[in-house]
């Protein structure tokens, strides 16, 4: 049985980000000065690269969730891993849509086949996939190895798929470390921009791991309904 | 004492009995297409449909063919491969022979290497059928050794995932559509390189232009073959 109220480290760790996020956002319009060619669009990045990190990382968790999941098989293991997914999911979706509303006046288009772009796509489809797929199988421990196979399998092409379309050309800017030189929109940050780039990476990290606990919860709590439900009908 | 029971090995079976168990799989699914031939054959018909769309869609003129040759081919692969991997697993549910083949006291990822082949050997049967008729149609030397070489390393990668994710796909409610939905987004790195490197031998570019894409061609089948060897087990397990 789920306690209704929450546990003191849930509470603790949502009041953290959502505070963390909101400094995050202050300091994107407040702090960080405004960048000279592109204006205050730019802005979007702070958001767009914490969001597609969070939806990278939640790819990541949900494999390693799938491989504890078939070495340990505890279904919290699997409850984790289609949260993550879940969480990743949306994330992914943000890191799309502001990198379009940015590339629009930078790159005068909403859309480019550039590696990063379709790599991030490929993830949402893999994730699409992966929720499919679990609609698809009734019998719950099934649904669990399968997801976990699948997330598995996920996280070993999505690299290659980025490496293999990184061999054609990018004009994707890549802020941290060295870019191509053909790349368009890459800008120096400077120091109050790089504090606030890595504030919003901290604050969307711990905002995504707040989420996963309460994805988890809510999935545990919809079990326990489930079996009372079963035991009343039993009774 | 019954012939079966004196066959069963004591412990962990050997490796010539791990051979034997794969080519025995290899060769049930292989009769079993000689005298049913329905799975090459629809395979076949279905590729033949797709470039024929292609034709009609693309307008696959002397300067178009150029380009989208490799393109056009390895999506007719990719699709009619759909079709025999649903089929094949397909055929081993319906019959519950995937029980027998489970309860046979052979290691899982026999059976893994089995299907696999067997399914390598029905998408190269129909890729070698497809081959002289595109050339054919459109005037183009498709039998480059080269080629040939790039065609089965796709093939291997391809069918090394399909057969993994088509193993899931059949077990699950939404079977039929779930397969294509499940094998493209992973299998992409595969296509990306298989195409490429097509284009690049179609169009005799140097060799050092096309040696990057075979490389991640090869590291795609290796990856994907040893992931499959590595999680069957837990696809299969009842």
């Amino acid at each position: 049985m789920i306690d209704q109220k929450w546990p003191l480290g849930l509470k603790i760790l949502t009041a953290t980000a959502a505070l963390l996020v909101f400094v995050a956002g202050c300091l994107v319009f407040l702090y960080a000065p405004r960048e000279i060619v592109m204006g205050e669009v730019q802005r979007v990045f702070y958001f767009h690269v914490a969001s597609a990190w969070v939806g990278m990382l939640s790819f990541v968790v949900a494999a390693v969730a799938g491989v504890m999941y078939l070495v340990r098989r505890t279904r919290t293991w699997d409850l984790v891993g289609v949260s993550s997914v879940e969480i990743g999911m949306v994330f992914g979706l943000i890191a799309i849509v502001s990198g379009s509303i940015w590339a629009r006046p930078v790159w005068n288009t909403w859309w480019t086949w550039d590696p990063r772009l379709v790599t991030t796509t490929i993830m949402e489809l893999v994730y699409a996939a992966y929720v499919l797929l679990r609609q698809g199988v009734e019998d719950p421990e099934r649904r669990a190895r399968f997801g976990a196979v699948y997330a598995i399998v996920g996280v070993l092409t999505v690299p290659i798929t980025f490496l293999s379309i990184r061999f054609l050309r990018t004009i994707h800017p890549v802020v941290i470390g060295s870019g191509d030189a053909a790349a368009q929109g890459g800008f120096d940050m400077t120091p109050p921009m790089l504090q606030t780039f890595l504030f919003s990476l901290l604050a969307f990290s711990v905002m995504y791991f707040a989420l996963l606990l309460h994805r988890v919860r809510l999935a545990r709590r919809a079990e326990a309904l489930e079996m009372r439900r079963a035991d009343l009908a039993m009774a | 004492m019954p012939a079966a029971e004196r066959s069963l090995p004591a412990g962990r079976p050997a490796r010539g009995s791990f051979v034997r168990a794969v080519g025995a799989i290899v060769w049930k699914d292989l009769a079993a297409e000689l005298r049913s031939k329905e799975l090459i054959s629809g395979m076949l018909v279905f590729a033949l449909l797709v470039v024929l769309v292609f034709n009609f869609a693309l307008e696959l003129d002397v300067r178009a063919r150029q380009s989208v040759t490799a393109g056009v081919l390895w999506v007719t692969f990719a699709f009619a491969g759909t079709l025999g991997l649903n089929r094949s697993l397909a055929l081993e549910r319906d019959g519950g022979c995937l029980e027998g083949l489970l309860l046979a006291p052979v290691d899982r990822s026999a059976i893994y290497f089995g299907k696999a082949l067997g399914n390598l050997a029905f998408m190269v049967i129909m890729e070698i059928l497809v081959l002289p008729v595109y050339s054919a149609l459109y005037n183009v030397n498709l039998f480059q050794p080269l080629l040939l070489v790039v065609v089965a390393l796709g093939s291997i990668g391809y069918v090394a995932l399909g057969t993994l994710l088509s193993a899931m796909a059949v077990q699950a409610r939404t079977r039929d559509v779930l397969l294509p939905i499940l094998l493209f987004p992973v299998v992409l790195p595969v296509l990306i390189s298989a195409v490429k490197a097509s284009t690049g031998v179609l169009q005799a570019v140097p060799m050092d232009e096309i040696w990057p894409w075979l490389n991640l061609l090869i590291a795609c089948d290796v990856i994907f073959v040893a992931a499959g060897y590595m999680v069957f087990d837990f696809v299969v397990e009842e």
